[in-house]
């Protein structure tokens, strides 16, 4: 059987890993490296690494880094971050990374999701939405942002999360800005919708504090990716830095007490 | 020594990478030449199955391969699409494959078992092999390994199945014809389970 993936995102500024709140505040944590040696030896499902300068500031993904991190990741890899073109990508792809996720550049022009997956095909290319519901005292619904959130898109997220997925996106991960680092659980209201939106593989991330909100979480979607920063970086009420993830019979019971209670098919 | 056929496509680098941690030795052929005197053989791949045919053919160690595979029974393992073009032909594209197991790749989304299932098929999943399969000797039985696919091997002939993952149905995810063998999933991302599988394939 198929199993939900449990996949730690590790957010990159100036060099170091860093946590953040609702997109603010980066919280230096480690070094990326040593992140990927420690969730190799807990044997993560999958891992992502997102470099939140890059597209922000306009530059070229960080190759050296990039092909520094491949080296030592025994887990597939999804990298993303000033992902801007085919090129970039097959680059990327070419330094031994599985997937490589874009945003910006995918949500102002749709047609580098088709490009993409041509170049280096639809398996490895992940669509990264940023999402947050409304705010206002009237605003109903949810709104798309990009450049870590400081820019918001006029298009409704679900139809462009079709788009997406119709453009030849191999994955799309639905990251709730919100909930982004509250470890309050995940907006399970987001992710139903979309689930119930695409057909394609999908991924959370935003919002899980303990490994009871990732059985909410496939409770409430199925087999599903369930993404998490500050609670694989985290311990404890201090926010203390450690690195975990659940051993392999925690993650077996995550899934088990999580789908039993799924309902969809 | 293992000989890693680097055509262009795959994560070679992950391979050494894994033999490395293994204490085996292995080694990257670019061209014919590289592969002298090898005495087994990976083949990785990923992306379409045409483009991985016309890439190999442009490499110049196709007839090589073709000889030490076919003639001198060199034992190869073809990855992921380096497993697909094992097979004849593929719904993905018009070319040939190498045929050197009798089959044919089949598009999941072909297949109305499939219908509500998402696409591709991603993840970790359990793999059943045939209890004779040398590749899962020592392995634990809930073995799991790591898939990245929209394309399954369907073969001719049942008993060049060797292992079997369940995804809408049961698809053919290990197969094996003599000194032919080919997976579906990537060993050299799954952690200790693939650890095994490499290292059993250098122990052949």
């Amino acid at each position: 059987m198929l199993r939900p993936r449990i996949i730690p995102c590790l957010l990159v500024h100036q060099g170091g890993l860093v946590k953040t709140v609702e997109f603010k505040n980066p919280k230096y944590v480690g070094d990326p490296i040593n992140a990927v040696k420690i969730f190799n030896e807990k044997e993560a499902d999958e891992l992502i690494v997102l470099d939140i300068d890059a597209t922000a500031n306009g530059v070229e993904p960080d190759y050296r880094m990039i092909a520094n991190l491949a080296a030592e990741c025994r887990m597939p890899l999804c990298y993303g971050g000033g992902v801007r073109t085919p090129e970039q990508a097959k680059k990327i792809i070419s330094l031994g990374v599985e997937k490589v996720a874009i945003s910006a550049a995918a949500v102002e022009d749709t047609s580098l999701v088709s490009r993409t997956a041509e170049a280096v095909g639809r398996q490895s290319v992940v669509v990264v939405l940023d999402i947050r519901k409304k705010k206002g005292l009237f605003a109903k619904g949810y709104e798309l942002l990009t450049h870590n959130g400081s820019k918001a898109s006029k298009t409704d997220p679900f139809e462009l999360a079709r788009r997406m997925q119709d453009a030849g996106a191999g994955e799309v991960v639905i990251n709730s800005i919100d909930h982004d680092g509250q470890m309050k659980g995940y907006d399970l209201e987001l992710c139903t919708k979309m689930r119930a939106e695409l057909r394609i593989p999908m991924s959370f991330l935003g919002g899980a504090g303990s490994h009871r909100d990732i059985e909410e979480l496939l409770t409430a979607c199925g087999v599903v990716g369930a993404s998490a920063g500050s609670l694989f970086v985290f311990k404890g009420s201090y926010r203390a830095v450690l690195i975990n993830y659940p051993t392999p019979a925690q993650k077996d019971e995550i899934c088990r007490a999580g789908l039993d209670g799924y309902s969809g098919k | 020594m293992i000989h890693i056929v680097d055509y262009g496509l795959g994560n070679i680098q992950a391979f050494v990478n894994m033999y490395k941690r293994l204490g085996i030795e292995s080694v990257r052929a670019r061209a014919a030449v590289d592969l002298d005197g090898a005495a087994k053989i990976i083949l990785p791949g990923v992306g379409a199955f045409d483009h991985a045919m016309e890439l190999l053919a442009a490499s110049d160690m196709r007839e090589r391969l073709d000889d030490l595979v076919l003639a001198q029974r060199v034992p190869v393992l073809g990855i992921c699409v380096g497993m697909q073009i094992l097979a004849n032909s593929s719904e993905e594209g018009a070319g040939q494959g190498l045929g050197w197991v009798p089959g044919r790749v089949r598009s999941f989304s072909g297949n109305p078992a499939f219908a509500s299932l998402p696409m591709p098929h991603m993840g970790w999943n359990d793999v059943v092999p045939v209890p004779s399969c040398p590749l899962f000797r020592g392995l634990e039985d809930d073995a799991r390994f790591y898939f990245l696919h929209s394309y399954y091997f369907e073969a001719a002939d049942l008993a060049h199945s060797v292992a079997r993952a369940e995804y809408g149905f049961a698809f053919d995810c290990v197969v094996n014809k003599g000194n032919v063998f080919g997976v579906q999933f990537h060993p050299e991302k799954s952690h200790h389970w693939g650890a095994a599988l490499l290292k059993n394939f250098a122990e052949l």
